[in-house]
């Protein structure tokens, strides 16, 4: 039987306010466990939560990006369990009146497509502390610095087919969070964390599957692994006559396993209700229309005009608008090299793979945009080869100065000059008669191939400086003669 | 109420209802939930659910940070600490 896999996504996103949701604490990440918890974090009594106007801010922003309704007025609501890393015995959110309501995206498919994912409604609430499980002789250490941090949830339709789509709009909602430089978008710190609902039907039925949820996924990596996993899982249960149990899975990235959580002997009744500490929070009209005034341009309509503009194709567009300092960087380089596409090439090129394999920041990148263009430069008018670049390239990267710098330091120019070239080609015609002789005889056909000994030899004696072009048009001149 | 319904409350609020005392503990919840079903008698056609009695709306405060590290004097009334963690019965799943 055919499968069709059914995603939706639940995502965490933490705000990157300097304060908490609810108190003047700290958010900075790394701190000394418990040293930014206030009592307002801890649930001392007699304590009252007052909200972060930026909180609310970020969370309209992106309402906003994702072309949703945004709710003019909003509710907190107590989420009541017990959980040592949740002092108050709930978590302050919002449930039946959030303040971002339906919305939807277009995400980039690797194919070239587009296709639409609807939002559901995004919602603000805060962060829980971190339970430790170190031996700290049988019992559970707690750190309460996260707690009452800004998050927003976003949840989207179940409209996603693949493992791949899920992942494209993961990332999607990654570049919009960045551009909107509400989170850090630092996925190893926990900044954002995805829980993935997966189920699957057979090809062609309407009524969903039974779902399992698999919580608190910190890698696009992760992520794609875990739901091929679970796919996979479901589809066998199924095929051999089983049924799908609704139940909450982990995903562990180290053994690339998931399992299900211990069941709850009593199953979870969150008994939601106002909290009766907030107010509800209402914006007007203006206030919202003046934050839509302030939208910087998002990733969308970036790789938009990143085509128009540049004439990059889809992918590279995609590429270098999904991330705010790559793009910048583009720009950058883009403008003042004149020559965009080279542009596009040697950034999702050779500088990506650079910065991958020494696990840099764009925004830490040893080579600046100015340097790169300059090296574009050169290689556009022909001063060097793109062997040679490649060399200038690691030089640059090594901090030994603009490309200019390094091309006359280390004598990398193409000898483009028509003279020392005809030299170099009479000295290796004369050094090998017999490879001369071969080529005079041979067929038209085959001259093409056995043209590369030559060039292979002036390439050595130049030390990859001799003008390819220029290098061609005099060796067959001379082996012509 | 029925025994199993209480038995559910209780472990959801993480309250121990001892046998001695189930009997008077399951009148009272049974009276208060009577006097819930008597308002519920009231037509609310046409009537917004409030969520909150203060007809006001909510202040928000500007994005700074005001508290700083009190952690000693926190921990000083926590039963056990240790390296700056509270300590609590393990709680892994």
């Amino acid at each position: 039987m055919e499968w069709e896999t059914v995603i939706g996504l639940e995502v965490h996103i933490q705000l990157s306010t300097q304060s908490k949701l609810f108190s003047g604490s700290s958010t900075a990440f790394g701190a000394e466990p418990n040293t930014q918890a206030s009592p307002v974090d801890l649930a001392m009594p007699g304590t009252l939560p007052v909200a972060n106007a930026e909180a609310f801010r970020y969370a309209v922003l992106f309402g906003l990006a994702v072309n949703a309704q945004i709710n003019h007025r909003s509710v907190f609501e107590r989420k009541n369990y017990f959980y040592p890393d949740l002092p108050k015995g709930y978590q302050t959110t919002q449930l039946a009146e959030p303040i971002v309501g339906a919305g939807e995206v277009h995400i980039q498919l690797a194919d070239g497509s587009t296709k639409t994912v609807r939002i559901h409604h995004a919602h603000l609430e805060e962060d829980a502390g971190k339970s430790l499980h170190e031996d700290f002789h049988g019992m559970s250490g707690i750190d309460l610095n996260r707690a009452g941090t800004p998050l927003i949830e976003v949840v989207t339709e179940p409209d996603m087919r693949s493992a791949e789509e899920a992942v494209a709009m993961a990332r999607h909602l990654h570049s919009i969070v960045t551009a909107l430089n509400i989170c850090d978008g630092d996925m190893s710190q926990g900044s954002m964390r995805f829980d993935v609902n997966i189920s699957v039907r057979p090809k062609g039925e309407e009524k969903l599957g039974t779902r399992t949820e698999t919580k608190n996924l910190n890698s696009f990596r992760f992520m794609e692994d875990a739901i091929k996993l679970e796919v996979e899982r479901q589809i066998d249960v199924l095929e051999s006559g089983g049924k799908i149990i609704q139940e909450t899975r982990l995903y562990n990235g180290d053994t690339r396993t998931a399992r299900a959580m211990r069941s709850k002997e009593e199953s979870m009744d969150y008994r939601y209700f106002p909290c009766p500490d907030l107010l509800p929070v209402v914006f007007d009209d203006e206030y919202v229309e003046h934050l839509r005034q302030q939208m910087p341009e998002l990733p969308e309509a970036k790789r938009q005009r990143f085509m128009d503009s540049y004439g990059l194709s889809a992918y590279d567009a995609n590429a270098l608008a999904s991330d705010r300092g790559t793009a910048a960087y583009f720009e950058a380089v883009a403008d003042d090299s004149g020559e965009p596409k080279l542009a596009a090439n040697w950034i999702t090129g050779d500088l990506a793979a650079q910065l991958n394999q020494t696990e840099t920041a764009i925004d830490a990148c040893p080579i600046t945009p100015e340097q790169l263009a300059g090296l574009i430069k050169r290689l556009a008018d022909g001063t060097i080869s793109s062997k040679i670049a490649k060399q200038v390239f690691t030089a640059m990267w090594e901090g030994e100065g603009t490309a200019d710098e390094v091309i006359e330091k280390r004598g990398l120019k193409q000898v483009s000059d028509t003279g020392a070239l005809e030299k170099m080609v009479a000295e290796v015609i004369a050094s090998s008669p017999q490879q001369v002789e071969n080529y005079r005889n041979a067929d038209e056909k085959k001259r093409p191939k056995m043209l590369g000994y030559f060039v292979g030899q002036v390439m050595k004696t130049s030390k990859g400086q001799a003008n390819p072009q220029a290098l061609n048009e005099i060796l067959l001149k001379k082996l012509e003669e | 109420m029925e025994r199993s319904q209480l038995e559910k409350l209780a472990l959801l609020a993480r309250l121990n209802v001892d046998d001695s005392v189930f009997e008077e503990v399951s009148q009272g919840i049974s009276q208060v939930l009577g006097l819930v079903e008597q308002l519920q008698a009231v037509d609310t056609t046409g009537v917004e659910p409030m969520a909150h009695p203060l007809d006001a709306l909510q202040r928000l405060r500007p994005d700074e940070v005001t508290e700083g590290n009190c952690r000693d004097a926190y921990q000083a009334i926590a039963p056990q600490t240790e390296n700056g963690l509270y300590l609590v019965p393990k709680v892994i799943e």
